[in-house]
């Protein structure tokens, strides 16, 4: 052996820990329902706003979110962008587009996929709908939609996007 | 120097798995039963908030985060949070007090701890590149303090064995119990080696839950027209990392911490200590210079539910409750983060 | 009220993509070390450590306070460690404050660090939780819609964001210190780098840095008999609101004003752009800049872009109020610390200290850290004068 070895700065402690996972109360009755295919909010009970995903509580108001409402499937953008890395631990080529979607009766956004689309003509406003998996792959996930793909309806103006009735918009 | 005055606290049950709860649903219900012990709606109608907890419990970085969906923190708050136990949030809500930018604080500490392996998780609380690489956990570390203490004759086996006796039995009459029993030394001791020389008994459970605090100016607290009780004294000490350094046998850093909050200015009615070993009860009581006129642990500690990040606050909390109550006079809080009580804080409660 | 108190020591590291050649405890004492020797000061003259960094899974290494008291010198000592995301660097240096101006202590030491090549923050940042889509493609990926919101509101020309780009590493060419050393940059090479989070193109983005800042903070008393002038503590403000709720205003948080109206209040600041001679803002995508310059009254909603494109912030346009002469977060990010050394880098300007990146006869600066989803925000003013 030489006394001319480089020395050593590092080494690699890969750790690894293993956790059972919680989604919490309310957001277990969420997923219960995409389970079965259908999208659910859950309203505040103080300043009537519904969140999707639930995640608990109205972040607002601290108070916990109980009344659900079952929402549409069409949404719209509320902005986007277009990433050209890969995300890790996600198979997905770039470049795609990752959007704030506001589901029709919803008063928040959630982020998902855009596809089916030209990207540059991704813009705020423009309305979507979703994209679901075949019924037999449905899980507990918000990956059961597949993505958002563009539907032929007007733009929502800024200023309404998310306060559009489960109803949706135009038509 | 500003006294402050504890006014309000409130602890969820310790217990083994809080189910489907996940963070902010365990947060909200111990805000709202301290909002109603002062009187006030939510986090607006104090002046600043802080927290206490650890991401590898729930093992996803900003546990905290979530912790503010539970705040109703529209319009902004002030707030902070300290990645130790909430007995620490408490510590910076002070000085934020003292230095006249808040007159009222919300403290709160949270710890869902049974999705991971709590003991295997907290060894990637040691140094990264010697110790933490051989996943030497929690237990085993508490596991050959206990030894040197059994080794140099600092106590005995039965010593251990009554210090969880007595936790168990004053657990009874304590509702958020997660362990109680009317249990006798001999019953600890006819139990078998766990991680030797601790038997299971001797080390805390794992426990999901969550407590929060709430202090203020004695002003503010005569305002609010609520029973409170002083914190006249606080201090907080770190030692070395460096196990093989330390006296473990001791706990040099209590007995700073203790004499920087002024323990042994008065007498001691009661005593919280945070002892997730029973062995460690024998080292803080002789740390802190307690006698046999001092109730340790009336609450049962540690040992009959861990709140990890709160159960430190828990402790001030349990020590206010029994002062407000007339249970007690004076009495003293610890909190511990660390392997081996590496780092301790401590608090005396006296009575308005 | 408020006892004063005032940064007596400043140390920093140099910012660098990996140092290979210390632990992360040898990186945090170099910093330390660096503050002490600027404050003519030793180990033993500190009261208490304050520590800051960003989440514990950068590193793996939980709580890393109980590990690092050793090389900082604490033993014996009070130890605090906090965590509010990326403000952390500037929320630690506030806790660190109070310690002083609670009166409770005399003289403080305060750290912050980041040691990104032993860690992985993407996937820190990232890491796929069940039930949920997995489409956290990093901080960029979440701030790139808001910054396509602000350009559609505010009309702004889309070569905004790569002047910030060009500004601020130029900033960074005059500080030995910063990660990036790119006087050579132009516009048209940040303009062809690789687009990955539409808008934000690669030469846009902070980098990835190893580095910790540290300062020592000082009572009144102690402030005046050190070697160096101090920078005094005009004002200490921290603001908080939840990541996501409905109607939330993500481009201009309300935390933002409340916490800049805050500050500004107690350094009596009535118009931050005049009565301010530099600020160091937490810039890590160049369009944060013009809309921080909005959030933070620098400029009326909709125009911070006009300050950006005629050189107001810049140092070598001879703009009148220079925003990150330091380089900023663009020129070095190691996380938990880029608060930190906004906070710091805005005193070593109002003590003169700045070396080749000094505002010429600053004298009221704003530090200014944000975090989380741009919903934690840290900020202080510091000054050449008490009041």
């Amino acid at each position: 052996m030489s006394d001319q070895r480089e020395p050593i700065t590092g080494i690699d402690v890969p750790i690894s820990l293993k956790y059972n996972f919680t989604a919490g109360a309310g957001p277990a009755r969420f997923l219960s329902q995409v389970r079965k295919g259908v999208l659910t909010g859950q309203r505040c009970p103080r300043c009537e706003q519904v969140y999707i995903p639930p995640r608990g509580s109205c972040a607002a108001c601290g108070v916990p979110t109980e009344e659900e409402v079952v929402l549409a499937d069409k949404a719209t953008v509320q902005s986007f962008t277009i990433v050209s890395i890969p995300i890790p631990t996600n198979p997905i080529e770039p470049p795609y587009i990752i959007a704030n979607l506001v589901a029709d009766g919803a008063n928040i956004s959630f982020i998902h996929l855009m596809s089916d689309c030209v990207n540059e003509e991704v813009r705020i406003g423009q309305r979507v709908q979703a994209v679901w998996k075949p019924e037999e792959e449905w899980d507990y996930a918000m990956d059961n939609i597949r993505y958002f793909t563009p539907i032929d309806e007007p733009d929502v103006p800024a200023d309404k996007i998310g306060k559009l009735p489960v109803s949706g918009w135009g038509a | 120097m500003k006294q402050i005055a504890i006014v309000a606290f409130h602890q969820s049950r310790a217990v083994a798995d809080a189910g489907a709860c996940n963070e902010v649903e365990m947060i909200m219900p111990v805000l709202s039963e301290v909002y109603q012990q002062v009187g006030i709606n939510n986090a607006q109608d104090v002046d600043f908030v802080c927290s206490g907890s650890c991401d590898y419990l729930q093992g996803a970085a900003f546990a905290f985060v979530a912790g503010v969906d539970a705040l109703g923190a529209v319009p902004p708050i002030k707030e902070s949070h300290v990645e130790m136990d909430a007995a620490w949030a408490v510590y910076e809500s002070i000085l934020k007090i003292r230095m006249g930018h808040a007159d009222s604080a919300l403290i709160y500490g949270f710890g869902k701890s049974s999705p991971g392996e709590l003991p295997i998780v907290l060894s990637q609380q040691l140094d990264p590149y010697y110790l933490a690489p051989q996943w030497v956990d929690t237990i085993s570390l508490a596991a050959l303090q206990a030894r040197l203490m059994l080794e140099q004759g600092k106590l005995t086996e039965r010593d251990m064995a009554e210090v969880v006796s007595r936790s168990r039995r004053n657990a009874l009459n304590n509702p958020n119990a997660q362990l109680a029993g009317d249990i006798s030394a001999e019953d600890v001791l006819a139990d078998e080696m766990y991680l030797s020389p601790l038997r299971k008994a001797d080390c805390c459970p794992v426990s999901d839950g969550a407590s929060a605090m709430i202090i203020c100016t004695v002003e503010k607290a005569q305002q609010w027209g609520v029973p409170f009780a002083l914190i006249t004294g606080i201090d907080h000490r770190i030692e070395t990392h460096n196990l093989g350094m330390r006296d473990l046998t001791d706990s040099v850093s209590t007995r700073l911490a203790a004499e920087g909050a002024g323990v042994a200015d008065g007498s001691v009615d009661v005593a919280e200590l945070y002892a997730p070993f029973s062995h460690q009860e024998i080292i803080l009581a002789r740390a802190l210079g307690l006698d046999e006129g001092t109730s340790v642990n009336p609450s049962g500690g540690v040992l009959a539910g861990n709140l990890m990040m709160a159960s430190g606050l828990s402790r001030i909390g349990e020590v206010f409750q029994r002062i407000v109550s007339g249970e007690a006079q004076r009495g003293v809080a610890h909190a511990t983060s660390g392997p081996c009580l590496q780092h301790n804080l401590v608090t005396v409660v006296e009575k308005a | 009220m408020a006892n004063l108190a005032a940064v007596v020591g400043i140390g920093q590291t140099k910012y660098t993509t990996k140092r290979g050649d210390v632990s992360i405890a040898g990186l945090v004492r170099e910093a330390a070390q660096n503050a002490l020797d600027d404050a003519g000061l030793n180990w033993n003259d500190i009261d208490a450590v304050i520590l800051g960094k960003a989440p514990d899974m950068f590193e793996g290494v939980i709580m890393p306070e109980i590990y690092l008291t050793d090389a900082l010198g604490c033993n014996g000592k009070p130890m605090l460690r906090v965590h509010t995301a990326g403000s952390v660097g500037g929320s630690t240096a506030i806790v660190a404050a109070s310690h002083i101006q609670s009166g409770t202590f005399r003289r403080v030491l305060t750290v912050a660090f980041e040691k990104q090549s032993e860690s992985n923050a993407m996937w820190a940042l990232s890491s796929p939780q069940p039930f949920s889509t997995h489409l956290n493609a990093g901080a960029g990926g979440y701030f790139a819609p808001i910054i396509r919101e602000y350009i559609r509101r505010s009309n702004a020309p889309r070569d905004v964001g790569i002047k910030v780009a060009v500004k601020d590493r130029l900033h960074g060419a005059r500080n030995p210190l910063a990660h990036l050393q790119r006087p050579d940059i132009t516009m048209k090479e940040v303009e062809e780098s690789f687009m990955l989070w539409d808008p934000i193109r690669f030469l846009e983005s902070c980098p990835s840095s190893d580095g910790a800042c540290a300062m020592v903070i000082a009572c009144e008393e102690l402030a005046e008999q050190g070697p160096k002038a101090p920078a005094w503590i005009r004002g200490v403000a921290m603001r908080s609101e939840p990541t996501m709720y409905a109607g939330r205003e993500e481009v201009s948080p309300q935390a933002g004003k409340d916490c800049a109206a805050d500050v500004y209040k107690q350094a009596g600041i009535s118009d931050p752009r005049k009565d301010l001679d530099c600020a160091e803002v937490y810039v890590p995508f160049s369009w944060y800049e013009p809309m921080w310059l909005e959030n933070l009254g620098f400029a009326p909603e909709g125009e911070g872009w006009k300050l950006t494109m005629d050189g107001a912030t810049s140092l070598d346009e001879g703009g009148d109020i220079p925003w990150n002469p330091s380089g900023g977060v663009l020129s070095s990010n190691p996380i938990g610390a880029s608060g930190m050394i906004r906070f710091a880098e805005a005193a070593r300007q109002v003590r003169g200290d700045a070396g080749d990146h000094q505002v010429e006869g600053a004298r009221l600066a704003l530090g200014h850290a944000y975090g989380g989803g741009a919903q934690f925000f840290a900020m202080w003013v510091v000054g050449a004068e008490k009041a």
